[in-house]
């Protein structure tokens, strides 16, 4: 028995993948839901019901998806371009304490729209700056990305931590640290009133699609998805590899410093060191998921979403630990890795 | 000043040190391994959650502790064989691979934690593993409270790295590993197989690794709690760079930065009006700074993360 590549992928096969992969992340789960002692048709009932089963819930589900949608995106870039950015998380803390910065009392005065749009622009930055670094070793003294993105992350929490409880503390704030909020001006319109969904949304989707046309229509698109697929063969055909790196780099990371950016000025108004539940981390799963498409990702973030906000219903229905959603969500990445195997790949006797 | 300077030759500083590297001397070692082979695996932070919570639940639910150790190691190499059954038979990304064994395993490992354990107002604790008294030796001055009080399975690890360097350089066994990880072909021609040789130093590695999560609840603290291993993994990942993926080196690694990790947890008493945080931050910074310094010369296995197919260039 051997496996041998298929020319091409039929599309039924691809698109038929993530779902044949959350299928079965559902099913392995289940036998965890059953040793909890619940029917796991009951409980996956509940985690519907509590993501998509009112208006409210819908519009928490959303509010959810949104950061999932700019890490998700940041996380599908740099992989596109087989560029390991792991430090999502850390850009999208660096994001969020940069605009509460900035926008606390930096900027007062300026009419709400412009000052929104510079903030947005504030936050990508501090991430594009924050995974430039990791990028630039690479190049200069190939440091492998993966490490240094990934300890980032915990310098960058700690960073929080320290300017949150020094200067950025919010002085009306009790019981745990926070930072300073964002200027009342500057927080995002609801998208629906009474509810926490913002235009964040809008944004979100509309940054994924600039993203697709980037990666489809553009020089340094198809130059990053060369780099990725065979960066020697790239090389040879006159691709800048340097300039290729430090370019996915800025862009994934400025759209992972966005996902905190738009989570302060949509959701937490100021930054706490808990206010990702792992988000960077839940990006790459989001990527996978999505096959590494930007319009997948926006679905996909859906998914991962639908997932975390019904599991927390569901434990409080069910009692099974809400951990379980973090166990689907990570299953899910390991069946689809399977799964893209499998529709790229036909075993030959 | 002064203080932080006494504070390098206290008998326990230095105990604290060997204490402190335990865990990442596993680790180490587990990277070690699986990378020699040629296989990354980031699945490390993940394994090293799971060993030290079924080490530590193992031991809770009444069995001894090195029944907790023994299965922790179990537990280690059955998620190292899922990252080998993906990574190497399957030839799949091994960075996404690993990753997502690592949200697999600690998310597993929280979640049958909670369902197993009830946790109220502080998590429930084990008696763990107490340093062992040697009769005379412990009580020599400085030396017996450094090297000589340490628990069972600090020296277990320190015997593991000689055990490492030894079957990795002197034996048919460590040749072929070595080999697998530099160029499988000629493995192939030899009559071994590199898969089934990839696969077991996964295993291997990740049992490895686990011990080394195991030790945190077993021996270094008496409970768990999510987020215990907080990144130790990955400084695994970047020790076994900085030390050119040789055993003797990774001890050494080991020892220098739980050496800075002890001695920024001190000085945190000592030197005022600086917040705790930078503390906390030193050891990764100086972690990336290592991995700046022997970029240029590491000597990476030539075969590291490419997958390998009979019969395919």
């Amino acid at each position: 028995m051997r496996f041998e590549r298929r020319a091409n992928v039929p599309w039924a096969l691809a698109v038929s993948a993530p779902f044949a992969a959350v299928g079965a992340a559902l099913a392995l789960s289940a036998a965890l839901i059953i040793a909890a002692g619940v029917n796991p048709l009951w409980a996956y009932l509940e985690m519907l019901r509590g993501a998509l089963g009112s208006r409210l819930a819908v519009t928490e589900m959303l509010t959810r998806a949104v950061p999932l949608i700019l890490t998700g995106l940041a996380a599908a870039v740099a992989f596109r371009a087989r560029f390991w950015n792991i430090g999502g998380e850390g850009q999208f803390y660096i994001g969020a304490l940069a605009v509460a910065w900035v926008g606390h009392d930096l900027i007062s005065g300026l009419p709400s729209a412009i000052g929104i749009a510079v903030l947005l622009v504030v936050g990508m930055a501090a991430g594009a700056l924050l995974l430039s670094g990791p990028a630039y070793l690479r190049l200069r003294y190939g440091v492998d990305e993966v490490v240094t993105t990934l300890l980032m992350n915990f310098v960058v929490i700690l960073f929080v931590g320290l300017m949150i409880e020094g200067p950025l503390r919010d002085p009306l704030a009790f019981g745990w640290p926070q930072s300073v909020p964002v200027d009342g001006t500057y927080r995002l319109p609801d998208l629906i009133p009474k509810t926490r969904l913002h235009i964040g949304l809008l944004i979100a989707v509309a940054v994924a699609g600039v993203v697709w046309l980037i990666f489809a229509r553009t020089v340094f698109g198809t130059e990053a998805r060369a780099a990725g697929f065979n960066a020697r063969a790239a090389e040879f055909a006159g691709v800048s590899l340097p300039r290729t790196v430090i370019g996915v780099a800025l862009l994934s990371g400025g759209l992972a410093g966005l996902a905190g950016t738009i989570e302060v000025m949509g959701v937490t108004g100021g930054v706490t060191t808990t206010m990702s539940p792992g988000f960077g981390y839940a990006g790459i799963v989001v990527a996978m998921l999505a096959a590494l498409h930007p319009a997948g990702v926006v679905a996909a973030a859906v998914f991962v979403a639908t997932i975390f906000v019904g599991a927390d219903a569901m434990s409080r229905a069910t009692g099974v630990p809400s951990f379980i959603a973090d166990v689907i969500v990570a299953l899910a990445l390991l069946t689809m890795l399977a799964a893209l195997f499998f529709s790229s790949y036909r075993i030959r006797r | 000043m002064i203080e932080s300077l006494d504070l390098l030759f206290s008998a326990s500083l230095w105990a604290a040190v060997l204490r402190i590297a335990t865990p990442l001397i596993f680790g180490v070692l587990g990277v070690l391994l699986c990378e020699r082979a040629g296989v990354l695996n980031l699945g490390i932070e993940g394994i090293m959650t799971m060993g030290a919570m079924i080490g530590w639940l193992t031991v809770f639910l009444g069995a001894d502790l090195w029944t907790g150790i023994l299965v922790a190691a179990v537990a280690g190499a059955l998620i190292g064989l899922l990252h080998a059954l993906l990574t190497v038979p399957l030839g799949l990304s091994q960075h996404v691979s690993g990753l997502g064994i690592t949200l697999f395993a600690s998310a597993l490992a929280y979640y049958l934690y909670r369902l197993i354990v009830t946790v109220g107002e502080s998590p429930p604790t084990i008696d763990p593993f107490r340093p062992l008294d040697f009769p005379i030796l412990s009580e020599v001055a400085f030396l017996g409270p450094v090297f000589f009080s340490q628990t069972a399975p600090t020296y277990l690890a320190l015997a593991l790295v000689a055990v490492m360097a030894y079957v990795l350089t002197r034996t048919p066994l460590g040749l072929a590993i070595r080999m697998t990880g530099e160029n499988p072909h000629t493995v192939e021609s030899q009559g071994l197989d590199p898969t089934l040789i990839r696969i077991g130093c996964v295993m291997a590695g990740s049992a490895l690794m686990a011990l080394g999560g195991a030790f945190l609840t077993t021996a270094a603290f008496n409970s768990f709690f999510p987020g215990m291993v907080q990144g130790r993994g990955w400084i695994c990942i970047a020790l076994v760079v900085f030390a050119s993926w040789r055993p003797g080196k990774a001890l050494l690694g080991a020892l220098l930065f739980a050496f800075f990790d002890a001695y920024q947890l001190r000085l945190q008493a000592v030197v005022e009006g600086v917040p705790y945080q930078l503390f906390l931050m030193a050891p990764y910074l100086l972690s990336i700074v290592a991995l700046i310094l022997v970029a240029r010369r590491a000597q990476v296995p030539a075969a590291l993360m490419i997958p390998y197919r009979r019969g395919e260039r």
